[in-house]
Formats: C-alpha cells, sequence, structure tokens
C-alpha cells in the first residue's frame, strides 16, 4: 500500500514545460520519451523513447525501472510470417555512433502491473539502465492511445 | 480452428486454403462493442476492413487502430459506407463492454467483435488468420496473433491485405481501390 500510495504521487500532470526533456548520460542522449493511456490498470502500458549514442563504444539498454508498474520490461514486436509476437529483450543494442528507436512497431517498453492507470496529460518517471553508462531517471509523457508519438519540436522520429 | 478449414477445403475443392474466404462463404456468428449480433450476411455490398488484435496489446493493437484511424480521415466520407471492425482474439478478456472502451480511442467507424471461443476460432479460420495464447510469469498471458489488416470488395471478394510493416503510403489506395 505505501509502495502504490508513493507511485500515485509520483505520477502527476505534467506542465507543458516538463513535455519533451532531454536527458543525457556519458555519451548518450535520451529523448522523446512518451507512453500511451491505458484503459484502467489492468492492461499494460506502453514506453517508447529514442537513444542516441554519441561515443565511440557500444552501449546497451538493458532495462528499464518506473515506480508506475511493478513488472516493467524490455520487448520487441517481431512480425514474421505475417504473424507478431512480442518476445522479451534481454537488452537493445546502442551501438557507437548510432541512434536506437523504442517505437511503435519494434522495440518497446511494456509496463505491466501499473499502480494506476495512465491517464493522457500525465507523466511519470523512467529509470533506463544502461550496460555501460550507467543510469538516468526522466519524465515519460502520457499521450492519447491513438497517438502516433510524441509532438516535440525537434521530434525526429 | 484447422478442422474448420479442412472441413471447408474438402467440401469446396476451389476455394484457396491460403487467401481469405470470401465474405459471403463466411460462417461466423459474433457479437460488437454495442452487444449487437454481428453476422457476415450483415456485411453484404459493403467494402470491409479487418484486423484481428486484442485489448490487453500494448504495441501492435493499438499502433494498427491508429493507423486505420488516419487512413479513415484521410478517406474521409468516401469510408462511411465501409465496415471496419476489429475482431478480438481473446474473447475470454476482451468483453463488448471492454471492446466498446477500447474503440473509442479510436475512429468512430471502427467496430469491435468478439464472442464465444469457438466463433473466434470460426471467424479466425474463415479469414485464415493464425492466434496462439502464450502464457507468461505469474498467471498472465498475451497473444500472438496475424497482425495484416484485410480488404474485401463490396460483393464480398478478398481484396488484399496490408502487412504490419508495410509503407504506409500503399495503405490508402489499397483502400480506395475496394471502396468503387
Amino acid at each position: 500500500m505505501k509502495h502504490f500510495l508513493l507511485a500515485a504521487s509520483l505520477i502527476v500532470s505534467a506542465p507543458a514545460a516538463m513535455a519533451c526533456e532531454t536527458v543525457t548520460i556519458g555519451d548518450l542522449t535520451v529523448e522523446h520519451a512518451w507512453s500511451k493511456a491505458t484503459i484502467g490498470a489492468g492492461r499494460p502500458g506502453v514506453f517508447y523513447v529514442g537513444i542516441t549514442n554519441a561515443g565511440s563504444a557500444d552501449d546497451a539498454l538493458i532495462g528499464i525501472a518506473t515506480p508506475a508498474a511493478g513488472m516493467p520490461m524490455l520487448h520487441e514486436t517481431v512480425v514474421q510470417d505475417g504473424i507478431a509476437s512480442m518476445p522479451h529483450a534481454m537488452s537493445i543494442p546502442v551501438p557507437a555512433g548510432q541512434s536506437v528507436q523504442l517505437s511503435p512497431g519494434g522495440y518497446h517498453g511494456m509496463l505491466m502491473g501499473l499502480t494506476t492507470a495512465l491517464k493522457e496529460g500525465d507523466s511519470f518517471p523512467v529509470t533506463l539502465i544502461f550496460e555501460k553508462a550507467g543510469e538516468v531517471t526522466m519524465n515519460v509523457d502520457v499521450l492519447s492511445l491513438r497517438a502516433e508519438g510524441p509532438d516535440c519540436a525537434d521530434a525526429g522520429q | 480452428m484447422l478442422g474448420v478449414g479442412a472441413y471447408r477445403t474438402r467440401n469446396r475443392p476451389a476455394l484457396s486454403e491460403v487467401l481469405p474466404l470470401p465474405i459471403g462463404e463466411m460462417s461466423w456468428a459474433l457479437t460488437d462493442h454495442r452487444g449487437q449480433s454481428v453476422r457476415p450476411t450483415d456485411w453484404a455490398r459493403r467494402p470491409v476492413m479487418v484486423f484481428f488484435g486484442f485489448t490487453w496489446c500494448p504495441d501492435v493493437c493499438p499502433t494498427t487502430l491508429s493507423d486505420i484511424s488516419l487512413w479513415l480521415e484521410e478517406l474521409g466520407a468516401d469510408a462511411d459506407r465501409m465496415i471496419v471492425a476489429l475482431i478480438s482474439v481473446d474473447p475470454e478478456r476482451d468483453t463488448p463492454a471492454v471492446l466498446a472502451d477500447y474503440v473509442s480511442s479510436f475512429d468512430p467507424r471502427i467496430i469491435g467483435l468478439t464472442g464465444p471461443a469457438d466463433e473466434v476460432a470460426k471467424a479466425a479460420a474463415d479469414f485464415r488468420v493464425t492466434y496462439r495464447r502464450v502464457d507468461k510469469d505469474g498467471g498472465d498471458y498475451t497473444m500472438d496473433h496475424t497482425a495484416g489488416v484485410f480488404l474485401f470488395h463490396p460483393d464480398g471478394r478478398f481484396a488484399s491485405i496490408i502487412d504490419f510493416h508495410e509503407d504506409r503510403r500503399f495503405a490508402v489506395p489499397k483502400i480506395r481501390r475496394t471502396l468503387s
């Protein structure tokens, strides 16, 4: 219960200035973190983000953590012979000098066990855990269920 | 599910085992998100667009329904006569009320269909769709399912599939070819 209250208090309606946040850790730039509204807390939420590695060494996203969900996991949507499946991704490579998108239809974070329903306009923190660069926390904007991406001035998706 | 397909193939040798049946040859009976019963004959003389999915699906399904909503907006009133349906492959969790909540986030022309497991299986067999329950830790489960969007002409003939990773620019022209 204590955990639930903490989580609920961390999910806040975001002022516009918080949207489209960019954070850096080492050579990594992480931006355009967004999620979609959910119907209730029973269904999993989703987490999308863009990561750019400006360094000369490969890195990898090996996990995510958030007070908004009891079991956040990395997944990849794979369509083979027309059939979509969503295997667990142990790690998502972030090669040197390249950008990686967690975006609809590909890699994504799956937020199982939501502590509360995600509502459009809310935001919640997610900590990204990188193999080499370490951990960085950023705010995730909750967009509508039918959103295709964040409306950031510099959104390059 | 396979049994239904085999039965049909045996009795109607002219039909393909790979392509969806014409709407008029289908035999399922489902319920829409408003609680109304829907049968393939209700779709006679209407262009049809169908996607199989489920509301617990966090990525593929909302992405596809967002795409479909954008296509419908681009087509405008031209698509008003089109039947646009999401058929749930997870009827255990997707009741009509759940589907009503879900489709309300998308273009109002999209309807949700669910029903008894055997009728969903019949629909999947008629559309040549595959789906499979994948159990996860902790008693939860997800569904693997055919992700393409099926298009049919007003006379019920199968027209084409819009694949999940297909270039989205080709989708609207494909749909338009079923509207005339």
